[in-house]
């Protein structure tokens, strides 16, 4: 990924090549003619407007998206221009261009590693058939495919360097052939840890799974369609095309009235109400007039838990216990007997994660009860019929008069505030 | 006879390094080929068993589904500042700050919407890879080639120098390449150059869990939006993408069907699927139930790799950032390209978009991040 950091041609250059191989194609590659420069006659040449052409053509793009990928073909030295051949640009006029002979292709001039490797391997081979190890037969062949047309330096490369060292006295010849063995042995690419793939693989096969006819059925994208700003814009305006960031006052954290959009997303998963400061707040207050405002109480303290300090875990935890636990606890939650068991034998000794049964339980407890009972009451439908549309804000009458962007409050600044004022503050 | 005694000396003390190299390089090899054989056994099996289940494609399901119509997104904003290459970048809750870091080893927050500039660190390190915005708004999180992920917190006083109270969380043997705080300031999810993933304790330091199972060097991770909110997946250079437990270390899925270095994975909104992105020039799309890939993002005319992607708010689009230094739009049910979007003048090497959705904003190696809306 990084250029730095990685060993081998860079993939992009491999399949530049293939749609180079493509555009030479006898029958449907480009069609080349002679093309004239000043006074000379050019065999094999094309023009920039053939190039684009067919491009355009063959992948089904624009000419912007053609001129765009034809010109790193030139840039990358796959077809050169004859006239200014020092300036790697392709034009969209009748100026004349050529292929690249194969040998200076750029995967060709990738670091010497690679090509010593190669070198080393056909040595190997040369000098006793089959004497490759099994890894090394392997490296071999993706060599072979990767620079293949470089294939017969290769052979020449090993021949002669095999020819030379017979010249050497054996000692220094099996000197040599130590070091080099050694070497690659330890710079040869690092084998796959397999036994854990393996466990993986194990495992992966136990698994269960949903026919894809189920899982792609998702509506997902469609329910959350109009909510999508980039797809279908957002009221009143978007801020960032229309620098009016009424659009995030009217939405902040928690407002007077919300609007219609995020009211009506509270009822797309109990998540979704949860994940809202506003929605977890209403919902709150419905659980309080049921008489059951415990249960998200300790889910949000279990989350405290969870996310929080690992300093705190165990004084976290006894207030949960204190509080929602133990018998008699005024806030206490009514969790099945095996979890609450469960619970309290790993509360003697706490970690991040003793919470998570009960948590999970009282969770599904509000997901599959109250939560349903809370979009049918008064109090939600109230909320979604008082809720704000806004109005789309009409396109100024000067457009290209800009409209000042006023900056805001850093979260930085706005903890900092709320320290400063001490702990009458109210909390976020 | 000199000679032939110089020969028979040399072939005496260097002959028995030979063998033992031999026979241990045998042994090794032997039980890496049956390691190799099991191993390529079960992968096939498993092939198989998810290609039972696999009885409809995406793109046959999405016929019902309304096309899309055109696309207008342009640069609304361009952030210049940056001295060189910008490498990452991460957006702050509350939808209008950026932070991003660069190659020349400075991590800068922005007000986007303003352009304006409001803290600047200079790392210790070039190659700044990752960087996070802290959920609070009140930190940021920034690591790469010096091994560690340290955290800063986010000073108001114009005059303090926001390195003094860096704080050093997470410590590889290897570059750092993505960070990411877990639902809180609490907690830090880094991955590396060491083929390894990691959960870290802010505040002390100490390291909560780690995840082995690459063969190579993890380039990329996201946590899962799910309810129990315990899983997150990583993508590495042995083409892998995986899916971990956060509780217990452990590899809970695995995909491998990329043709090279996965530099980018994010979750679908809903947490059923992920998005992966690859320097073979293609995206991909895993379904977490159905424990495949479902579809594929690519087009002949894209060769170059891409270097990160994300969802729209609904997940109905996906924006890839490639190293040709375009944006191209993939509508995720159909998998055809809605758009492709020019502007950068090299490569994109990072792509985000807002938490509320309203815009997306890129990094390139020109120096400058663009918001896109």
């Amino acid at each position: 990924m990084y250029p730095l950091l990685s060993s081998g041609p860079a993939t992009e250059t491999l399949r530049m090549e293939k749609v180079i191989v493509a555009m030479q194609d006898p029958d449907m590659g480009m069609k080349m003619r002679n093309q004239r420069l000043l006074i000379t006659v050019i065999p094999h040449a094309m023009t920039g407007k053939d190039i684009i052409d067919w491009l355009m053509q063959n992948y089904n793009i624009n000419e912007e998206e053609s001129l765009h990928l034809g010109g790193f073909l030139v840039q990358y030295g796959y077809i050169y221009p004859l006239k200014e051949p020092r300036c790697l640009v392709l034009r969209p006029d009748e100026s004349p261009y050529r292929f690249q002979t194969p040998y200076f292709w750029t995967s060709t001039r990738w670091p010497v590693s690679e090509l010593d490797y190669a070198i080393f391997l056909a040595k190997k081979n040369i000098r006793k058939q089959g004497e490759l190890m099994e890894y090394e037969k392997e490296r071999y062949s993706v060599l072979h495919k990767r620079i293949n047309h470089t294939w017969d330096f290769v052979v020449m490369q090993a021949r002669e360097q095999l020819r030379a060292s017979k010249q050497r006295r054996k000692a220094d010849r099996i000197v040599t052939e130590c070091q080099e063995q050694a070497y690659w042995l330890i710079n040869r690419p690092p084998v796959c840890p397999l036994s854990p793939f393996i466990e993986t693989c194990r495992r992966a096969l136990g698994r269960n799974r949903v026919k894809s006819s189920i899982c792609l059925e998702g509506s997902y994208s469609e329910q959350y369609q109009n909510h999508d700003p980039i797809m279908q814009g957002c009221l009143p305006s978007n801020p960032w095309i229309s620098d009016d960031t009424a659009h995030w006052t009217m939405n902040a954290a928690l407002v007077p009235i919300p609007t219609r959009l995020r009211v009506e997303r509270w009822s797309f998963s109990f998540m979704e109400l949860l994940s809202d400061a506003m929605g977890r707040q209403e919902f709150m207050m419905y659980l309080e007039k049921e008489f059951s405002a415990e249960n998200l109480c300790f889910w949000q303290a279990c989350e405290e838990i969870r996310h929080g300090e690992s300093s705190k875990i165990v004084e976290k935890v006894e207030e949960i216990y204190k509080n929602f636990l133990a018998p008699g606890a005024a806030r206490w939650v009514n969790i099945d007997s095996k979890t609450m068991d469960k619970t309290l034998e790993g509360i003697k000794h706490p970690h991040r994660f003793v919470m998570d049964d009960a948590q999970m339980h009282i969770y599904f407890l509000m997901k599959k009860d109250s939560y349903p009972r809370y979009l049918k009451s008064d109090l939600y439908k109230s909320m979604l019929s008082k809720a704000i549309v806004p109005q789309e804000t009409k396109k100024s009458v000067f457009p290209f008069v800009r409209r000042q962007r006023h900056s805001s409050p850093s979260p930085a600044q706005a903890a900092e505030d709320s320290r400063s004022k001490g702990p009458q503050a109210g909390s976020d | 006879i000199l000679f032939i005694f110089e020969q028979y000396f040399c072939h005496i003390v260097l002959s028995p390094l030979i063998p033992e190299m031999a026979t241990q390089e045998v042994q090794l090899n032997e039980t890496l080929a049956h390691l190799k054989s099991e191993s390529e056994s079960l992968k096939s099996k498993l092939e198989e068993e998810r290609a039972k289940l696999h009885d409809v494609e995406l793109h046959q399901v999405a016929e019902k589904v309304e096309g899309l119509g055109q696309f207008v997104m342009k640069t609304r904003r361009t952030l210049k500042g940056h001295g060189n290459k910008v490498l990452c970048m991460d957006w702050c809750k509350d939808k209008r700050r950026i932070v991003s870091s660069s190659q020349d080893g400075k991590v800068i927050v922005w007000d986007a919407f303003t352009t304006n500039k409001e803290h600047a660190v200079t790392m210790p390190c070039t190659w700044v890879m990752a960087c996070a915005y802290a959920p609070s708004g009140c930190a940021v999180a920034c690591g790469g080639l010096d091994n560690k992920c340290s955290v800063y917190p986010l000073s108001l006083d114009k005059n303090e120098n926001l390195a003094a109270k860096k704080k050093s969380v997470a410590m590889h043997t290897n570059y750092l390449s993505a960070c990411s705080f877990t639902n809180s300031d609490m907690q830090i999810l880094t991955s590396s150059g060491d083929g390894t993933c990691a959960l870290w304790d802010v505040e002390s330091g100490q390291l909560l869990q780690s995840f082995h199972g690459h063969a190579a060097d993890v380039l990329c991770l996201d946590l899962a939006p799910s309810e129990t909110g315990n899983t997150f997946v990583s993508g590495g250079c042995d083409k892998k993408a995986n899916v971990w437990d956060m509780r217990s270390g452990q590899c809970i899925q695995s995909f491998e069907t990329h043709e090279s270095d996965i530099n980018s994975v994010r979750y679908y909104p809903s947490g059923d699927a992920f998005a992966s992105g690859s320097d073979d020039a293609t995206c991909r799309l895993y379904d977490l139930r159905a424990d495949r890939e479902v579809a594929i993002y690519s087009k002949e005319s894209i060769i170059f790799g891409v270097s990160s992607v994300d969802f729209s708010l609904s997940g109905r689009l996906l924006f890839g950032g490639y190293n040709d230094y375009t944006i191209n739009v993939w509508d995720v049910l159909k998998g055809t390209r809605v758009s492709i979007l020019f502007g950068h003048e090299n490569r994109v090497s990072t792509l985000r978009v807002s938490p509320d959705g309203t815009a997306f904003s890129t990094g390139s190696w020109d120096h400058t991040l663009r918001i896109w809306a």
